[in-house]
């Protein structure tokens, strides 16, 4: 296991009587993709500011590399932030914002040059030293933000969702370019963002934070097929949550639903508890014709909507007792049909248990 | 009208600027032509007045004649100028970042003089400052100030009244300056490595610096030309060129003097505006280089 670089020890921040960090505890090791994931309000920009030094914890600790930094001032850690609002000093030319941290270390004359130079190749904008922040684009100051970070080298990066305010396709390359980089220098980056989509593609880890914790830390591929609560199956990706009464039949835990139908998850992917519940994702779910066979999971239903979105087609099934569930069906080589399935159709939903996960409810305090 | 403007979009500017313009040429740029003519005149107020570009030996006659007190006008508006600058700054940063619910009052308090007329606040400074007055007197009771010691009809007494009167024409543009100022980016320096002094320093300070032009400007401009000060709190030694260009005006009647000094007045202040504006402006690029 790689070193760690930061630490966070049972770190909480009370805003008045507002808790909007509480209790979060974490390790991110040396040259990590680190995410913060969560929705607005839930404490990353704070937990990145307590990182960064902007703010103080209420309690905990904050270790970097080892050195406890609680209360070290933010112009004395070796970290940089690239702001969401990117930041840039107005009244300096692109060259002189790269350079600020530099002469602030004490760095002088042809090192400066050659540094600036360096970092603004990384992020492809040669020729643009002169300019002032205000003549760039939006991805292009982006790009500055990133440059002024990491022409220090500090140990960490800290960046609250530096992608924000691009629209959806310069984000998509500008996200691809964000993990180059960090490839190519190698700093461990803790990275802040709202959107799953482009926390999935980057991380390496995941912390997935709701109302000021995290509620699962994991590789985006765990998080993904198996979340352990709730709020994590719906919030990243889409999920069907199965509950009911819950027993237990050999290897296998079951879910009584209300319609009296079983269905059943291997009891290698954790405990069940009295609020826990089963789940599945839409694509693992496969509609056959009412008299098909099949083994595994089983329930019946009539297609009540059915949306064509290219790639795939998404269902609504109803089940019995109300129950709703969502399908998504790749558009090639449908396995049963070759034509959509239209609503009213009688259909059999099917599932192996191993592609069902186990979820509790969110971790109390 | 408006199918007009659209085929002809210059036109919109010259036609939103048309009533400055009527203005200016109304009430500044006639009564500046008049003003010429009348530098240019000889004669009294009895045998009436001639123009003659001859005339125009008034110039360095009357700059010959008044350059104590143009220089005296310079360096009171420039003393007085500091002076708002060192007290106004640290006020409207103050103000601005640390004031909290308070700004609003704090900023009422500034111009809160406003509601008075300028003269009365003139002349209860002038009782305040008297040699016996509730300021004084007391401390000379006691003996701490000796019976002699005065602070009315000095060049002190003189300054601290323009840079009172004209105080909070310093305040409000550095405020407003300081104000706008994203505070995000004096995290992102300090987030850089610059400590609180390296950041006010680099990042702050430069961006206020249009605050402080505007500001310096809109206390140096009357300053230069102030008389109710230099006349209520001050002495004959300390008499301005306000005062000269008032008094030739309307004491002596001594029209081509009076218009005189008043261009040379005005060419002094743009003269002086115009050097400055060039110093802030070069010192705003070296903060870059440095
Ligand atoms: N300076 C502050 N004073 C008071 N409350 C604050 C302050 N900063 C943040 N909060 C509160 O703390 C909570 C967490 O805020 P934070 O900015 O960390 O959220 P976030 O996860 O970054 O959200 P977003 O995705 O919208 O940026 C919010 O409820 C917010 O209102
Ligand atoms: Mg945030």
């Amino acid at each position: 296991m790689a070193d760690v670089d930061v630490r966070l020890v049972n770190v909480t921040k009370m805003f008045g009587d507002q808790t909007a960090v509480d209790g979060i505890t974490l390790d991110v090791s040396d040259g990590e993709f680190f995410t913060l994931l969560g929705p607005s309000g839930c404490g990353k920009t704070t937990t990145l500011r307590m990182i960064g030094g902007f703010e103080q914890p209420t309690s905990g600790l904050i270790e970097l590399k080892g050195e406890d930094v609680t209360f070290l001032p933010a112009h004395e850690r070796d970290v940089n932030t690239v702001f969401q609002s990117y930041a840039l000093f107005p009244h300096l030319t692109i060259f002189e914002n790269v350079a600020f941290g530099l002469r602030r270390s004490g760095i002088k004359g042809d090192e400066v040059t050659r540094r600036v130079g360096e970092a603004l190749e990384l992020v492809q904008l040669i020729g643009y030293e002169k300019r002032k922040p205000a003549q760039l684009s939006g991805g292009q100051a982006q790009r500055v933000a990133l440059a002024r970070a990491l022409v220090n080298r500090p140990a960490v990066l800290l960046l609250d969702e530096p992608l924000g305010a691009l629209d959806l396709k310069l984000r998509k390359q500008m996200g691809i370019e964000l993990k180059r980089i960090q490839r190519e220098v190698g700093i461990t980056f803790i990275y802040v963002t709202h959107d799953q989509e482009e926390a999935m593609t980057m991380s390496d880890r995941i912390a997935v934070m709701n109302k000021g914790r995290y509620e699962q830390l994991a590789g985006p591929e765990t998080l993904y097929e198996r979340p352990t609560t709730r709020f994590v199956a719906s919030f990243v990706g889409a999920s069907n949550l199965l509950e009911g009464k819950i027993g237990s039949d050999g290897d296998s835990w079951t879910v009584t639903l209300p319609s009296g139908d079983v269905v059943r998850a291997p009891k290698s992917l954790g405990e069940i508890g009295t609020g826990g519940a089963i789940g599945v994702r839409p694509e693992k779910l496969t509609l056959l014709e009412p008299g098909q066979e099949s083994k595994g999971n089983r329930l019946d239903g009539t297609v009540v909507d059915t949306s064509y979105l290219g790639v795939l087609t998404q269902y609504t099934v109803e089940g019995a007792g109300g129950l709703r569930l969502l399908v998504s069906e790749q558009n090639v080589d449908r396995t049963t049909r070759s034509d959509t399935w239209r609503p009213g159709e009688r259909v059999a939903l099917t599932w192996k248990p191993d592609h069902g996960f186990v979820v509790g409810d969110s971790k109390s305090a | 009208m408006i199918a007009f403007l659209r085929r002809r979009p210059g036109l919109l500017p010259l036609l939103l600027l048309a009533p400055a313009i009527a203005w200016l040429v109304a009430f500044y740029v006639y009564p500046a032509i008049q003003m010429l003519q009348a530098s240019l005149w000889s004669g009294t107020l009895e045998t009436g007045f001639a123009f003659s570009w001859a005339n125009a030996a008034t110039y360095p006659e009357a700059l010959g004649r008044y350059s104590d007190q143009f220089l005296r006008s310079i360096l009171y508006a420039a003393v007085s100028t500091l002076v708002c600058l060192a007290l106004a700054f640290p006020l409207a940063y103050t103000i601005a970042y640390r004031a909290g619910r308070w700004r609003t009052i704090l900023l009422f308090i500034v111009i809160a003089p406003f509601f008075t007329s300028f003269l009365l606040r003139v002349l209860a400074w002038k009782t305040v400052l008297g040699d016996d007055g509730f300021l004084l007197g007391p401390l000379k009771a006691i003996g701490v100030l000796p019976e002699e010691f005065r602070i009315l009809a000095t060049p002190v007494a003189v300054i601290f009244g323009i840079s009172y009167n004209f105080f909070p024409f310093m305040v409000l543009p550095i405020y407003v300056s300081l104000e706008k100022i994203d505070r995000r980016l004096v995290e992102a320096a300090k987030d850089l490595y610059a400590g609180p002094a390296r950041a006010f320093q680099r990042i702050t300070l430069p961006l206020a610096l249009p605050g402080v032009f505007a500001g310096s400007l809109l206390v140096f401009i009357p300053a230069m030309g102030d008389f109710v000060n230099a006349e209520l709190l001050g002495s004959v030694q300390t008499r301005l060129i306000g005062n000269v260009i008032q008094s030739r005006f309307l004491v002596n009647n001594d029209y081509p003097t009076a218009a005189a000094l008043s261009f040379m007045l005005m060419a002094g202040i743009l003269a002086a505006v115009f050097i400055y504006a060039r110093v802030l402006g070069t010192d705003e690029l070296e903060s870059g280089i440095g």
